[in-house]
This record gives structure tokens, sequence and C-alpha cells, in this order.
């Protein structure tokens, strides 16, 4: 079983808890209303689909419900680190070093 | 002159017991229950209408004088209380809150004794260890394919909170899985 790390219940908790929210950090436009057909599209269907580290949101929905963001390798499906929804995106390598400090 | 009709409300798991090999499952008393959320600025002074410190740790739950407070999220809380509706003390609070009385959309079911935790852990994912899940423990979780709020209120006793439609299927599948665990 995939364990997540829930950062506002501040412990890692079975993955079937949670739901998996689309693609993270994507800033919707402030003036919606002026972007033409193609921006629009691109801003709204377009999404990265990397082979590697994606940024995502996720919910602890059958936890504390609340929305979180989480930076994950879809090659390996580990999750490298989570950070409450509005944070800025982590610097991976800090969060690598905390990871290994804590697996030690 | 057609007789005077009345109305009496049914215990959704009237009629449900279980005791088996090291646990027993018994319906819980009907019980106020309230849904409440707010900012963290609001904390003192609902906890000070309510008579109980709403917790602020995850997975924590505080009880006063009857009345608990069990933390489900940063910004979100179930009280239950037996006796006295919360919903009473928070009618003249000025401080940001929404609360929602859903005494009747949740029922709760006890599990007690030795084999508690295992059955649980039949439909339940998280460890449930007294390390990670001690006395006074609560977390919104899953059992099988319903939402429950899980509650640690003695060692060896656990309420099962679970919206009424669900607590046929919550205290069935509990029972199948001390039948088979005994
Ligand atoms: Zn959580």
């Amino acid at each position: 079983m995939l364990l997540i790390h829930c950062p506002y219940c501040e412990e890692a908790r079975p993955e079937i808890e949670f739901r998996h929210a689309g693609e993270a950090h994507i800033a919707r436009p402030a003036d919606i209303a002026s972007l033409t057909d193609e921006e629009f599209s691109r801003f709204f269907f377009y999404r990265d689909n990397p082979k590697g580290i994606t940024f995502e949101r996720w919910r602890h929905l059958h936890g504390c419900a609340r929305f979180f963001n989480a930076a994950r390798d879809t090659v390996t499906d580990k999750f490298l680190v989570t950070y409450p929804a509005g944070e800025a995106k982590p610097d991976l390598v800090e969060a690598a070093n905390e990871n290994a400090k804590g697996a030690t | 002159m057609a007789e005077a009709m009345t109305i009496e409300r049914r215990h959704p798991l009237a009629g449900h017991v279980f005791a088996g090999t090291g646990v027993a499952l018994t319906p819980a008393h009907a019980a106020f229950r309230t849904s409440l959320r707010c900012p963290s600025a609001s904390v003192p002074g609902l906890s000070d209408a309510l008579g109980v410190a709403l917790p602020r740790t995850p997975k924590t739950s505080v009880t006063e004088k009857g009345r608990s407070a069990l933390w489900l999220g940063p910004d979100e809380w179930l009280l239950i209380d037996e006796k006295t509706d919360p919903m009473a003390d928070l009618g003249g609070i000025d401080a940001l809150h929404a609360a929602v009385d859903i005494s009747h959309r949740n029922t709760a079911i006890l599990v007690s004794g030795p084999g508690a935790a295992d059955v649980i852990n039949a439909g339940c994912p998280q460890d449930l260890s007294m390390e990670a899940f001690g006395t006074g423990a609560c977390s919104r979780t899953i059992f099988g394919k319903a939402e429950i709020v899980l509650w640690r209120v003695k060692p060896s006793v656990f309420r099962i909170e679970v919206w009424r439609s669900f607590s046929d299927y919550v205290f069935g599948y509990l029972a199948e899985a001390a039948r088979d665990g005994g």
C-alpha cells in the first residue's frame, strides 16, 4: 500500500484516503475574457504530463478533506514532497536531502 | 373520528447486536452532533462558548463534561454530546464560524473488546496500534466503501461515527469480520 504524507494531518496515511486532483500551480488568467481561443485552450485543456517529476494537487478526501500539493515522480510513483496549497513550488534538491535524513 | 397518529423516531440500527469472541458491537445512544468549521482566530471564542477547548493537534480529541470535540481538519471539528445540544451554545457567538446540526445524519457503533482494533482493520487501512492511534485519537477515514469517523474512546473501545444510510453496511461488515477473526 502506498503511503502519502498529508501536510495538514502531519503524518503518512494510506493512499485510499486520497484523491488525485490534477496538475498543480496552474494560475487562472487575471482577465479571462480577453484571452484568444488559442490562449484559453492552452490554459484550460493542456497539461504537461511529463515523464519524471510532476507537480500535482491532491485531496485528503477521507481524512482532513483539505487540498494540498505534491511533487511526484511518474516513473517510480514516489512522492518526493507534499506541501500546503498556496505555497510556491519547493526546492526538490532540499526536499530530497530532507527525505534522506528522515530515512536514516 | 380518526385515531391520533404517533410517530416514533426509529434508531437506524434498532435491533442490531453482535457479541463474538473478543469483540462486541453495540449501537451507540442517540447524541447531539455538530459539524463545526472556523478559522484559527475564532477558536478561543468558540472554545469558551462550548466549554470544551477545540483541539488544534491533528488526530486528537478533547472531552469536557460529556461534550467532545474531535479534530477532523485544520479548521473542522465534530462535536458530540449525548445530553445538551452544542448548537444552543453557539447561537449568540460573534466569532466567525459555520455550525451545522448533523445529529441525525450520523449514527454510531461501539466496537469493544481485545479484538476491536483487528476487526476494524478488516475494513480500515489506518495503523491502529496504541503508538499510532492511542486513547482519545480520532480521524476521519474509510471503512470498506463507507467514510467514517473513528475515535478510540478507551484502549479497547472504538466509536465509529457513520452516515445513517451506511450504518447497516458497516455493522454487517464488522460482524462478518468478527466472525472470520474469531
Ligand atoms: Zn490530511
